[in-house]
């Protein structure tokens, strides 16, 4: 085991080194120099110069990079060109505006789509089964800007006003007002979400119970629930685990798309910000961020799941 | 339960999602023919109008005829779904099956820097490519393209790892065949049916992907017609008129069902003779 | 006053029937199967892959797929009917009154389930003792199995045990309910022939000291021989032949027993080794009469005339055959002729083997600098030995021992680690250099025929690749290719047919002819048999054999089953994990073996003859792991006559023995040659 977790743990550091240079790359290096992108219509070749000397654009690359990756490593993050601060004041905030989101839209789905999944793959072929499916088709097959514009146009128009259509509110405004902000695109978002994890752990625990040890379970003897509680769970589930940290990154795509239809002030929308604004200082430290975190997410889910799996935890 | 519904209802998926996908293709060919009016006519005074006998699913806020413009967005769509996931072929089949083959090092080195890339969600990796190059349709067909691209390089190459121990590629190397033959000629065959149900199952992400940057304003450019962009320019007037928004989100939820619907059948299709 | 009832038989199967629902159309798997099991007796049923034996143990224990319909016969446990049986009362049967081991034990263990709480679980669910009772009762049973060190077992994951202990397991779960039966579908295939061995030896022994019986299936009739007290034989879903295990063996009355009998090479070259023509029926429509009829060397009109009904030779000895009197009188097939045929004595060289090394698994820079580095895999370690023109070099030994490794490395498929292998032509003795020539001179024949052709080309492409990448032309290509197949007796409409509409044997042979393409001198096969089925291995012999001597070839022919080996090969090497311990000519390694390991590899192969003699070599433990193999001589651990500290130590090197025996032992020569004689036996 020690060996399975030093290893990964370098690969995971490997990983994230790979990022911020892919982050760096891309928004550097692909047509358009970052200065281009700043200056937009106002790039005459003397603004252009004039801003790369300025923001050190005019320096190799290589040291570029270093010297922002360096920054980034030692908590100076940047300053954002458009909100005209420091990065770091402004990410803290949206990052937990967006983690709450994040938070709620996981919970529900341990809570909701796990055991929905489950009964889906125990009832296979049935009624219920096929419910199951079909709604976690939709779930996945609908954009979540329509489903979050379809939620706003019958739970929060002019009539039935149950919810505000966008926006955030502070604890400090009530804790019904605060929830009242939350719920449509936490909902949106768990929709999506719930959908792929149904339809993942149904699939991992069909498969379980299509094994060759759950057939020799009920040979013995077992009683149906017994099958299912003792051998089927406990090894169909724990693909779930690593479901749900790969869902992570679904949901950090997802969530610039709700955050952008309910004008919810968090990460997604500052990275959509950083973009119409050709931030690019804020864009980086944004979008590595977002990567950051899932890559983390994932070796997480990646421990968890080795520690319950006996055949990687006693080699 | 007879044997033959028991085989249609396993079936399901694959014939349902092979109709609705053949409606759809039928209408957005045909959309020149079947639609009334121009993608781009505008009638200011029939703005924001119900579905009725003039237009049958109602007009936007430029009183263009959402009919046309549903159908005419199916193209950009399916355009936009079916090129990307093809350059994402294009550029994951030989990195991966390269890679798989290879093994060693080089492997380890390829599939960290393809887990990086996967480390982004697709959405922000396009997002990254399109700000980067400017939006259009072109560049996000670019942009999904690119993100589908080591997502299937992974699936190849674990396909890959699966067959380059058979004998029968032994065999192949044992006789001399050279290194491209046997990933090309030999193994490659062999991985189309798994290829086939990727590509078709993301191609329906792809088209919403495509439609989530024109949401965002960094896809499809107005005018064309584009269901993501119709939305995004219904956002203002849903409680005026909720058809512009209602139109082209069914038609992408229809659509998407549809691809994963068939996709799906034809895994299970698959893996149930193999 | 009524009579006590007598013991009604632990097993009653009465004209089953079972059958398929396919699109293809009805898969009759089982007709009108009749036999019954006495408690405390083995009844083994024999058969071939398609002949339903499976079918029946699942059928019995009701856990046939959901297209699977019994239509038709009963089956009776200790008098109860199980086929009409409620949900609740059959679980209450499964595990308890009969319990079932099948193939592969890797998988029917639970992976995240220790396996003392596996056997644990049986006891619970029926009830039949508390939580430390049950705990307590697995420790007792795996002690039962032949277990060493119970408790630290029954703490172990099934991943962090061998295969042999897995199936003890397996076994020790089985009879923790106290079953009356006890089904065996196939529990040792793909286990090694000396694990087999310590198995069947454990299941004999359980059934002298548990009364259950015991209904034994496999497709190896030398396994069943040894085991069993009666046996039934299987062909295509019927049941052609019962009876008590010695007549059925020296007396078959059925022709398919016959050729079954006759099919197995025989280690002491007594009987012939034919194989049977034809092949299995297609079960969706199977013909009238009787269902070997097509095969049949007695066949005469009237068997296609409606099935024969069982007759009755001899009490408790009964065959579906019309003609049973004439196949139980005919005598044995005629002596076995060597099918080695040197075409002349030479001294020629082909290929040159020296102080060759393979190890794989090499540990990157990374380990080792995290200090997390694991030894490499020992593969094949500083084996010296040549391969004569014209002859057929065995290379025998149980999985691991390499020797698959090495006809990859003599190929070149796989580069090798330390020392050298050369190969030379025939006429001109002269070493190849080039890799073109090479690869046109050396080829290989694998093992499984499923896998060694490619499922998405046509015959006619596998054929004409090898012929084109050494640049024959188009149109002589073709011809060849047409060639090729007749040579390997196959007909010219299999040229535009995919592998998958082939039997294996047939598959075998267009692997044969894709190896022959190119005119080698050397061909390596690895295991070219294994896969098939007995009745079609005697054919392929024939055409390897046949192949060798028109193209006049050296053949190094990788087995591990040494009474086929007997029958083919010139010299025989044996190998153990990694090492070559011994080699010889043939006549040389069977009377007698040398090394305390062939002894006990020989004596461990089961014999379709029930009244061969016991094992008298038994190799205690698992074999050691190939990345820390043992100091010294490699097979100390293990060895029966380890003679002390000096095999410890030292490693033997392969010296000359007698005659033209090479070995590699500290025993002195004197007490080797002085060791009682190994026959292969039975338990």
């Amino acid at each position: 085991m020690a060996h399975y977790v030093a290893r990964r743990a370098l690969l995971i550091a490997l990983v994230l080194v790979l990022i911020s240079l892919i982050v760096f790359v891309a928004i550097h290096v692909l047509p358009g120099s970052a200065a281009t992108l700043i200056l937009g219509e106002y790039a005459t070749p003397e603004n252009l110069r004039a801003l790369e000397r300025d923001m050190g654009l005019d320096r190799p690359l290589a040291v570029q990079y270093a010297a922002w990756i360096g920054g980034v490593v030692t908590g100076d993050w940047g300053y954002s060109l458009a909100m005209k601060q420091p990065v770091t004041a402004i990410i803290g905030l949206r990052l937990r505006n967006s983690a709450l989101l994040a938070s709620f839209a996981l919970v529900a789905v341990v809570l909701v789509a796990i055991p929905l999944g489950t009964l889906a793959a125990l009832r296979r072929g049935r009624w219920l089964d096929l419910a199951i499916l079909t709604g976690s088709y939709l779930g996945i097959s609908v954009p979540e800007f329509v489903t979050g514009m379809v939620l706003i146009l019958v739970l929060a128009g002019p009539s039935l006003h149950f919810f505000p259509t966008g926006d955030y509110a502070p604890l400090a405004a009530g804790l019904r007002t605060w929830l009242s902000h939350l719920v449509l695109p936490a909902l949106t978002l768990t929709l999506v979400l719930l959908a792929h994890v149904i339809r993942q752990t149904r699939s991992g625990l069909v498969e379980v119970l299509q094994s060759a040890y759950v057939r020799t379970a009920r040979l013995k003897g077992a009683t149906e629930r017994r099958v299912v509680v003792r051998h089927a769970l406990r090894n169909g589930l724990l693909p779930a685990v690593t479901v749900i940290a790969l869902d992570l990154g679904y949901l950090m795509g997802g969530i610039v798309v709700v955050e952008e239809v309910f004008a919810y002030p968090g990460m997604g929308r500052l990275i959509l910000y950083a973009i119409q604004n050709r931030d690019v200082p804020l864009l980086q430290v944004s979008i590595l961020i977002v990567a950051a975190t899932y890559t983390v997410a994932n070796f997480a889910a990646d421990m968890v799941y080795a520690w319950l799996d006996p055949r990687i935890r006693y080699r | 339960m007879t044997t033959l519904a028991a085989v249609a209802r396993a079936d399901a998926p694959l014939v349902i999602g092979a109709l609705i996908l053949g409606c759809v293709l039928v209408l957005t060919v045909l959309a020149p023919l079947v639609t009334p009016y121009g993608v781009a006519e505008q009638s200011i005074l029939d703005r924001l109008q119900r579905p009725g006998a003039k237009h049958l699913l109602g007009t936007d806020q430029y009183g263009r005829d959402l009919l046309t413009r549903t159908l005419f967005g199916g193209r950009t769509a399916l355009l936009l779904g079916l090129g990307a996931v093809a350059l994402g072929l294009l550029l994951g089949v030989p990195i991966g099956l390269a890679s798989g083959y290879a093994g060693g090092r080089t492997d380890e080195v390829v599939m960290r820097v393809v887990d990086a890339f996967l480390s982004f969600p697709a959405l922000l990796m396009a997002l990254m490519i399109v700000t980067a190059l400017g939006a259009s349709t072109a560049h996000a067909l670019l942009a999904i393209g690119v993100a589908n691209a080591p997502g299937i390089a992974r699936i190849v190459r674990s396909q890959t790892l699966a067959v380059k121990h058979e004998e029968f590629v032994l065999a192949a190397r044992a006789q001399g065949d050279s290194q491209a033959y046997v990933m090309f000629g030999e193994i490659l065959p062999n991985l189309l049916p798994p290829i086939v149900i990727e590509a078709t199952i993301r191609i329906g992400f792809a088209i919403l992907a495509g439609a989530s940057l024109s949401f965002l304003g960094l896809g499809v450019q107005p005018p064309t017609a584009d269901w993501g962009l119709m939305i995004r320019e219904a956002r203002q007037h849903i409680f005026l008129s909720p058809w512009p928004l209602l139109c082209p989100g069914a038609a992408l939820a229809l659509t998407i069902v549809g691809f994963n619907l068939f996709g799906d059948g034809v895994r299970d299709r698959l893996a149930g003779r193999a | 006053m009524t009579p006590p009832r007598e013991p009604s038989p632990a097993l009653e199967i009465e004209r089953l029937s079972v059958s398929f629902e396919t699109p293809r159309g009805e898969v009759r798997a089982l007709r009108d199967v009749t036999f019954d099991i006495e408690a405390g007796e083995v009844f083994g049923v024999a058969g071939e892959s398609g002949s339903g034996k499976s079918t029946l143990a699942y059928a019995i224990m009701r856990d046939l797929a959901p297209n699977a319909r019994v239509v038709g016969g009963a089956i009776r446990c200790a008098g109860d009917d199980l086929l009409g049986l409620a949900p609740d009362a059959l679980r209450s049967i499964r595990g308890r009154r009969i319990a079932m081991v099948y193939q592969d034990p890797q998988s029917a263990l639970n992976p995240s389930m220790r396996v003392g709480q596996q056997i644990a679980e049986v006891l619970e669910i029926h009830a039949l003792a508390s939580r430390s009772g049950a705990a307590a009762r697995a420790l007792e049973l795996l002690a039962l199995v032949h277990i060493p060190d119970p408790p630290a077992v029954a703490r172990a994951y099934p991943h962090q045990l061998s295969g042999g202990m897995q199936q003890r397991v397996v076994i020790a779960m089985a009879l923790a309910g106290n079953p009356g039966l006890l089904i065996m579908d196939e529990p040792t295939t793909g286990l090694d022939v000396t694990t087999q061995a310590r198995i069947l030896e454990l299941v004999a022994d359980l059934r002298h000291n548990i009364g259950a019986a015991i209904l034994y299936i496999s497709h190896d009739l030398a396994v069943i021989a040894q085991v069993s007290d009666r046996v039934g034989i299987l062909y295509a879903g019927e049941l052609v032949e019962v009876a008590s295990v010695a007549r059925l063996f020296h007396h078959p009355a059925h022709p398919y027993t016959r050729g079954l009998l006759e099919a197995l090479p025989d280690i002491d070259l007594a009987r012939g080794f034919r194989p049977i023509r034809g092949r299995l029926p297609d079960l969706t429509r199977i013909p009238e009469g009787c269902v070997f009829a097509p095969r049949c060397d007695f066949v005469e009109d009237a068997c296609t005339r409606g099935q024969p009904a069982m007759a009755t030779a001899v009490q408790g000895h009964a065959a579906r055959c019309l003609r049973w009197e004439m196949v139980m009188a005919m005598p044995p097939a005629p002596q076995g002729r060597r099918i080695a045929q040197r075409s002349r004595e030479t001294a020629s060289t082909v290929a040159s083997v020296q102080n060759l090394t393979k190890h794989y698994d090499e540990p990157s820079a990374l380990a080792r600098w995290l200090g997390l580095a694991r030894p490499p895999v020992h593969a094949v370690d500083d084996v010296t030995f040549d391969v004569r023109g014209g002859e057929v070099l065995a290379l025998v030994g149980e999985s691991g021992c390499g020797k698959t490794t090495l006809g990859r490395v003599l190929v070149r498929l796989l580069p090798l680690t330390a020392g050298a292998a050369s190969v030379r032509r025939r006429e001109s003795g002269a070493e190849i250099t080039s890799d073109a020539e090479f690869r046109r001179v050396v080829r290989i024949v694998f093992q499984n025929p499923d896998s060694s052709l490619n499922p998405t080309k046509r015959i006619a492409a596998i054929l004409d690749r090898p012929l084109a990448i050494h640049g024959v032309s188009r149109p002589a290509r073709r011809a060849r290719v047409r060639e090729l197949l007749e040579a390997v007796r196959l007909d010219p409409s299999y040229l535009d047919r995919l592998p998958r509409a082939l039997s294996g044997g047939e598959k075998q042979r267009v692997a044969i002819a894709r190896a022959f393409a190119t005119g080698p001198e050397l061909v390596v096969l690895d295991e070219p048999l294994s896969a098939l089925d007995v009745s079609s291995q005697a054919s392929i012999v024939d055409l390897l054999m046949e192949l060798r001597v028109r193209l006049d070839a050296s053949y190094v022919f990788i087995s591990h089953d040494l009474s086929l080996v007997r029958h083919v090969a010139d010299r025989i090497g044996v190998m153990y994990l990694g090492k070559l311990v011994e080699l010889g000519t043939v006549d040389e390694i069977f009377s007698p073996p040398y090394h305390p390991y062939t002894r006990a590899l020989l004596s461990s192969i089961p014999v379709p003859d029930p009244s061969a003699p016991a094992t008298t070599v038994r190799l205690e433990g698992a074999v050691p792991s190939a990345r820390r193999p043992p100091s010294g001589c490699r097979f100390h651990t293990r060895c029966p006559s380890k003679l002390g500290r000096i095999c410890e130590e030292v490693e033997p090197p392969l010296q000359r023995a007698d005659g033209t025996r090479w070995l590699a032992c500290h025993i002195p020569l004197e007490d080797l040659r002085r060791e009682p004689p190994v026959r292969p036996g039975n338990a």
